[in-house]
């Protein structure tokens, strides 16, 4: 027992060198879903018919296809393909991000349904466009509205991370295999990954819980109450 | 000409075979984990105090780790203890016991969803706890999880390429020795991830028409 221990000890500060590159990736899939998200959002929402089909077969896309499977693809398939010289690490963000995408577009639609027809019909009596009263007026709410889904997305995206590691990119389940291999002490170290990883989801969804409560508007729901 | 002879002769029974493997690992896989699900579901709402305790834990230790950490404990990890398993059956406990824990979330929300009354009057009929979790409280409370737990089988045929990460050579798995083979991973690939959404479109329409057949007149809106 305190054999493996000691190997645990040991590979520690290799394993929390991992979590930083498990976070870069996570925030940056993350930042990539939330740019690419709202836009698909609103696209499906308020588009053209021929938009609106576009987004849900690009959501119908990267929501049907594995991650690992999408991986192999981007990295090995049209990298190679195209002749684009990108880092695992590089389409290991472009990836989660692009499911990420898919799926905080859903998180944006509902919320954005969630709100009263009103608002934008008050707004638009106003006289604002309707790229304005989007913008300033159903966004802010609906973005506030989405933290919730995001603290959901963000425990997602941190456990699919994981399968980066099938490109090599040394995350902390690729860190966690390196040792165990060369150790052999396989099950202390997963379980030791394992247990960063519930720590990092226990500290990402306290830290969007804290978001939320910053980005609240005190005494305001959008349904008027 | 011999682009369709490659296709036919060596990506087409090597897809077949490896969306056999797939369809083997899913198919028990999911039953394993609606399983799991139920139980852990009914012990999470109706068992006594340390049981409740403990099912709440291994539900967050299962949903808290990603899928990979734990089919490398399962697959690599056991043999440290001495205990050996194929790629298949570490690859079916972990999606299992992984996609149970996911279940019996939806299953406990349902579970809390049916009316109180419902209970009352069961057991002023006389049913036993048992009886009335059985015959009156599931049967209500597994169609109402049923659009979570469908969701949940689709994450499920997403997951299954997971396997290949432990030597279990499914769909993927037989798509990257392909690929690797022949080069042509662009084309591979899209052919595999097209297969997978064959598999998870064709998933949500069944999951939906096993919905509308289940729905029980008049019970949709039964809320509160």
């Amino acid at each position: 027992m305190p054999e493996s221990l000691n190997a645990v000890i040991d590979a520690l500060p290799y394993l929390l060198a991992g979590s930083a590159v498990t976070l870069i990736v996570v925030v940056g899939a993350m930042c990539l879903g939330l740019c690419l998200g709202v836009p698909l959002a609103v696209g499906q929402l308020y588009g053209q018919p021929a938009i609106r089909r576009a987004i849900g077969v690009y959501v119908w896309f990267f929501r049907g296809i594995p991650l690992l499977v999408l991986l192999f693809l981007f990295y090995f398939g049209l990298c190679t393909a195209l002749d684009i010289n990108l880092s695992a690490f590089t389409v290991a963000i472009i990836v989660l991000g692009l499911i990420s995408s898919a799926y905080q577009s859903q998180i944006f639609r509902g919320a954005i349904l969630s709100l009263p027809e009103g608002q934008l019909k008050a707004a638009r009596a106003l006289g604002m466009s309707d790229r304005r009263a989007i913008a300033s007026i159903i966004l802010p709410q609906a973005l506030r509205l989405s933290v919730p889904g995001w603290s959901n997305e963000y425990s997602i995206i941190l456990k699919d991370s994981a399968v980066a590691y099938a490109l090599g990119v040394p995350e902390i389940m690729a860190r966690a295999h390196f040792v165990a291999t060369r150790t052999y002490q396989q099950l202390p170290l997963y379980l030791a990954a394992g247990v960063i990883f519930l720590v990092l989801t226990y500290l990402g969804t306290k830290g969007l819980r804290v978001l939320e409560e910053k980005v609240r508007i005190p005494g305001y729901s959008p349904q008027g109450g | 000409m011999e682009e369709w002879l490659y296709i036919s002769t060596e990506v087409y029974p090597a897809l077949l075979k490896g969306f056999w493997v797939s369809l083997a690992l899913i198919v028990p896989s999911a039953l394993f984990g609606i399983a799991i699900g139920i139980v852990l579901g009914v012990l999470r709402v109706y068992g006594s105090r340390p049981v409740m305790a403990a099912a709440d834990g291994f539900v967050a230790l299962f949903r808290g780790i990603p899928l990979v950490v734990q089919l490398f404990v399962w697959y690599f990890g056991l043999p440290y203890l001495k205990i050996y398993l194929n790629p298949f059956t570490a690859a079916v406990l972990g999606f299992s016991l992984c996609g149970g824990a996911y279940h019996s979330e939806y299953i406990r929300g349902a579970l809390l969803s049916i009316k109180r009354g419902q209970m009352l009057a069961a057991q002023s009929l006389g049913f036993s706890t048992t009886r009335m979790i059985v015959s009156i409280v599931l049967p209500q409370a597994l169609r109402r999880a049923l659009p979570g737990c469908g969701n949940e089988l689709i994450y499920l045929i997403k997951y299954s390429s997971l396997a290949y990460m432990i030597t279990c050579v499914e769909l993927t798995g037989q798509g990257k020795i392909l690929a690797s083979n022949s080069f042509r991973y662009t084309e591979i690939f899209l052919i595999i991830g097209a297969c997978y959404l064959v598999m998870t479109s064709a998933a949500g329409v069944l999951l939906g028409r096993l919905e509308g057949r289940l729905r029980l007149p008049g019970f949709e809106q039964y809320r509160g």
